[in-house]
């Protein structure tokens, strides 16, 4: 028995996904340093810094596919996990410009200077260490989610509410860091970061370094949901999303189940907005914005909710859309696009496009992974 | 208040420079004066001409009378003593030079004569003592300006203008700048001064509760009692003003929300669906606004003041047909599964504003006000705009028209008998489908009247709704699903919260906390205040 779970874990479609993703840790990277810049098989900076973006989004599409796909709970205000912790990350770039900086002050960052701050508020301590960053990167994200979801789950807040609640969260959020005396640089939040760990953050090197970072990061995700979702603990979560009365009648401490299994998602998210931001080398307020978060749930909605790899495949695909689109001509229709989007996968494909083709397999015989028929969503409706 | 402290010091330092100053000028002045005076008696218009002007700049306190006198033709002289007279209004006789009585009139007093070119240098000369000055807007300006001076030199004018003035509003103004003036000028009579005090008391606003905490150090201590336990009084009933205005700013928000939220609380509270695209509805009904007009302007400015009249069935139509067709062609395919129809009709939100923004622009339109909802009027110390008035009542009309189209007509009765039971609404023959289709038309035609209010009050822009989705939410949530009664009192409770929240904490932060407040009140009542109860729970 001692073996099975890592068999079960690591399925046809988690060793292929894997598979895919490492491949494209290393085949990026090599394109575009060993290719020499004529040559068409040349990856350019600019893509692997739109990829590395898109790791990050896929990182928090799985976060969300582990709490809307296998417990239920549709969250709108993952962005704002994801944005607290890109806030985090951005604290210590911040702190590492140093004497770099506009103004040269080795302890203010600028805008601190600017708006004639005396010193540094008590909660950007500890940032100029990278470990101590990190922790915040997992623990302000989590804690955040612990407390918010205590309160909601204790009291059953389940379902739409749960989600205009989260909206509201991520909503309010957004109107304090627009506020300069808030202390994160208010409109124009954290830029100009220099370096990171000490190396220069605009080389092509930290560019393609940071793209597999967030690749490895992205597949220890990938492997922890997986962990939880074929574990007990994912068929508990299973039954809470199919029916959470029930579940709790059988004598689960649903609330318990919920509440790690969300506090553990905006860690990931955390991570992924931490990853996000030495990449795109800005964080501000609008991060919060709760369309950015509806937004994330429909790459997971366009995947296919309660898959995992299709949460990732969702996000990319989406993305892929939206930079391709918002760059041509096409760019006024882009929010056309995007809208029917919502409307036409929760009208024609609500499996999305993983949860489908798995629908499809299943009904034409083939034998299908009973572990992959619990996992979804679709099954108790 | 070492601060206060240290101002009445410095304050009453002030005074004796003054003093000291003004007793030398006032020797000065007394011979200038009389010489002046004199020049009054060369019956010569140059000789006048220039004695106005002297008499004028003296600052003596018969200065006024004595050129209101000349102006009115009441100014008398002794050619042979060379001594002025004033001729009251009742017959009495004044020596100009005292303002005494005169004990012994000649007889054979004359007239000082003017000309036209006199009159001007009159009027030129109370022109610098504005406080006399004809037009009444001047008056009142200087009468606040001597308010805030409190220069005793303007106590004889003030007086001579208080005994002239015919316009009751400037009238108080000068009486209440001659008590500031009295309660700071160390040599006024304590009677004087304690009248004084209730004159302030009596005005009651910030300014006049200022002056009566800042009274100099070396008034008598009945005065500074008496001021002291008036300013406490003022702050008392400021207060209470400030309270009121709060409740009145908070009603008006309150009624913006629950104009905004009315709609969501049918489409979410008795529907159950959720309906993000619910900010479109009001903005589409704020554009049908801006289109009416657009039509109006250039084709009968005159129906200008009824644009809104014509405007408000317009949107309601507009939005409500909007509604049906989202709820045909999307919303009935997804009953049942809410967090689907969340992000069905979020996309519906992006593309509905995309469209706006392609139609008329991503900038603000310029909605206009009809001149019956433009002004404001005062009741004590609260401003009253007649737009917020008329949108706190227009709010209240579409809340009573909705309660009692749902209680009293027969669709109404069958929207109601459809969400409480489907089945047995369907087994006595309603057509079910249909009741959804008009109940959501009627949440999103509902919607777009509250675009044609809120296109008054805020920014006819594509992302007009989205402003105002997340707080409409807020209202149905913690007013309690399903209940209009709820909505009521949730928008009005979540206006009035967060305008009294404002002053301590911002208005952002105010925002936050309200959300924050909400999240905490959920907890307690997870269906809001006036929740469902029994079986219409879970139904």
């Amino acid at each position: 028995m001692s073996a099975f779970p890592f068999i079960r874990m690591l399925d046809r479609g988690a060793v292929l996904f894997l598979l895919l993703l490492g491949g494209f840790a290393v085949a990026i990277p090599a394109f575009n340093l060993l290719v020499p810049s004529g040559s068409a098989l040349h990856v350019s900076t600019y893509l692997v810094a739109l990829f590395g973006k898109y790791i990050c989004y896929g990182l928090l599409a799985l976060s969300i596919d582990l709490i809307w796909g296998y417990a239920g709970i549709l969250s709108l205000g993952h962005g704002a996990f994801f944005a607290l912790g890109g806030y985090a990350m951005g604290m210590y770039l911040m702190r590492q410009i140093g004497t770099r900086g506009v103004y040269a002050n080795p302890i203010l960052p600028d805008f601190m200077v600017f708006l004639n701050w005396p010193e540094l508020p008590l909660y950007w301590y500890g940032f100029n260490s990278f470990a101590y960053a990190a922790l915040m990167i997992v623990l302000v994200p989590g804690l955040l989610a612990f407390v918010f979801g205590w309160f909601a789950f204790r009291s059953r807040v389940t379902g739409v509410y749960l989600s205009i609640i989260t909206q509201a969260m991520t909503y309010a959020l957004m109107l304090g860091f627009f506020r300069n005396n808030f202390g994160f640089g208010g409109n124009n939040g954290l830029t100009d970061f220099k370096e990171i760990l000490g190396f220069n953050m605009q080389t092509e090197a930290m560019r393609n370094a940071l793209l597999v970072i967030s690749c490895l990061a992205l597949a220890a995700g990938f492997l922890i949901c997986r962990a939880i979702v074929t574990s007990k603990f994912g068929k508990v979560l299973v039954a809470i999303r199919d029916s959470e009365a029930r579940t709790r009648f059988l004598g689960y401490r649903v609330e318990a189940y919920k509440l790690f299994v969300f506090t553990l998602s905006a860690c990931m998210a955390g991570v992924a907005g931490a990853l996000y931001v030495p990449q795109v080398g800005i964080i501000n307020p609008s991060e919060f914005a709760p369309g950015n978060s509806i937004e994330a749930v429909i790459w997971v909605a366009v995947g296919g909710r309660g898959t995992l790899t299709g949460a990732v495949l969702g996000a990319f695909v989406v993305n892929y859309a939206k930079t391709f689109f918002t760059s041509g001509i096409l760019a006024p229709y882009w929010l056309f696009m995007l809208g029917g989007l919502f409307i036409a996968v929760t009208l024609l494909l609500p499996r999305g496009i993983i949860g489908s083709y798995e629908h499809w397999r299943g009904q034409h015989g083939e034998k299908h992974d009973a572990a992959m028929r619990v996992a979804s969503p679709h099954a108790a409706e | 208040m070492p601060k206060l402290n240290e101002m009445r010091v410095f304050n009453a330092s002030l005074i004796a420079l003054a003093l000291v100053l003004g007793l030398s000028a006032a020797v000065v002045h007394a011979q200038s004066f009389d010489d002046a005076l004199a020049k009054f008696a060369a019956d010569s218009y140059g000789d006048t001409e220039e004695a106005v002007a002297a008499v004028a700049a003296s600052g003596n306190e018969m200065a006024v009378p004595v050129i209101f006198a000349l102006q009115d033709g009441r100014l008398l002289f002794d050619a042979k003593a060379k001594k002025i007279f004033i001729k009251e209004l009742s017959g009495r006789i004044l020596d100009a030079a005292s303002g005494q009585p005169a004990a012994a009139a000649p007889a054979d007093l004359e007239l000082v004569r003017i000309n036209n070119r006199l009159r001007r240098a009159i009027e030129a000369a109370l022109g610098a003592l504005t406080l006399l000055s004809p037009d009444p807007q001047k008056r009142l300006e200087a009468a606040q300006a001597v308010f805030k001076s409190r220069d005793e030199k303007t106590l004889p004018a003030l007086d001579a203008a208080i005994a002239r003035e015919t316009n009751a509003k400037i009238k108080r103004a000068l009486i209440e700048a001659r008590a500031a003036v009295v309660l700071f000028w160390s040599d006024a009579a304590e009677a004087a001064k304690l009248e004084a005090v209730g004159v302030s008391r009596a005005r009651g606003d910030q300014e006049a509760m200022s002056l009566l905490w800042s009274l100099p150090a070396d008034a008598p201590p009945t005065v500074s009692r008496a001021a002291v336990s008036a300013a406490k009084a003022i702050q008392g009933q400021l207060e209470i003003w400030n309270g009121v205005q709060n409740a009145w700013y908070g009603l008006s928000l309150g009624s913006v929300l629950l104009l905004a939220a009315i709609g969501l609380a049918i489409t979410f509270g008795v529907m159950g669906i959720i309906n993000m695209a619910h900010g479109e509805m009001v903005m589409l009904g704020a554009y049908t606004t801006f289109v009416v007009q657009e039509l109006i302007r250039t084709h009968n400015p005159a129906l200008f003041d009824y644009s809104l009249l014509i405007a408000v069935p317009l949107a309601f139509i507009v939005a409500g047909c909007v509604g049906i067709a989202i709820e045909r062609s999307i919303i009935r395919f997804l009953y049942g599964r809410p967090l689907e129809t969340l992000l069905a009709t979020w996309g519906l939100s992006l593309i509905l504003q995309q469209a706006v923004r392609t139609i008329f622009g991503p900038t603000n339109r310029e909605v206009g006000a009809p001149s019956w909802m433009s002004g404001a009027f005062e009741v004590g110390q609260l401003n009253i705009t007649y737009g917020r008035l008329w949108i706190i009542c227009f709010t209240l009309i579409v809340f009573v028209a909705l309660l009692g189209m749902l209680r009293f007509t027969r669709l109404g009765l069958e929207m109601r008998a459809v969400t409480q039971n489907r089945q047995m609404a369907a087994a006595m023959g309603i057509r079910t489908s249909r009741i959804d289709a008009l109940t959501f038309g009627l949440g999103s035609g509902i919607a777009g009247i509250a675009g044609v209010a809120l296109s008054q009050i805020d920014n006819v822009s594509p992302n007009l709704g989205q402003g105002y989705i997340i707080d409409s939410f807020m209202v149905v949530v913690f007013g309690g699903v399903g209940n209009l009664w709820g909505t009521l009192v949730g928008a009005f409770t979540l206006g009035i919260a967060n305008k009294f929240l404002e002053p301590y904490a911002g208005a952002v932060l105010g925002k936050i906390a309200i959300l924050v407040l909400i999240v905490l009140f959920i907890q307690k009542r997870p269906r809001g205040m006036f929740a469902l109860k029994g079986r219409a729970v879970e139904a």
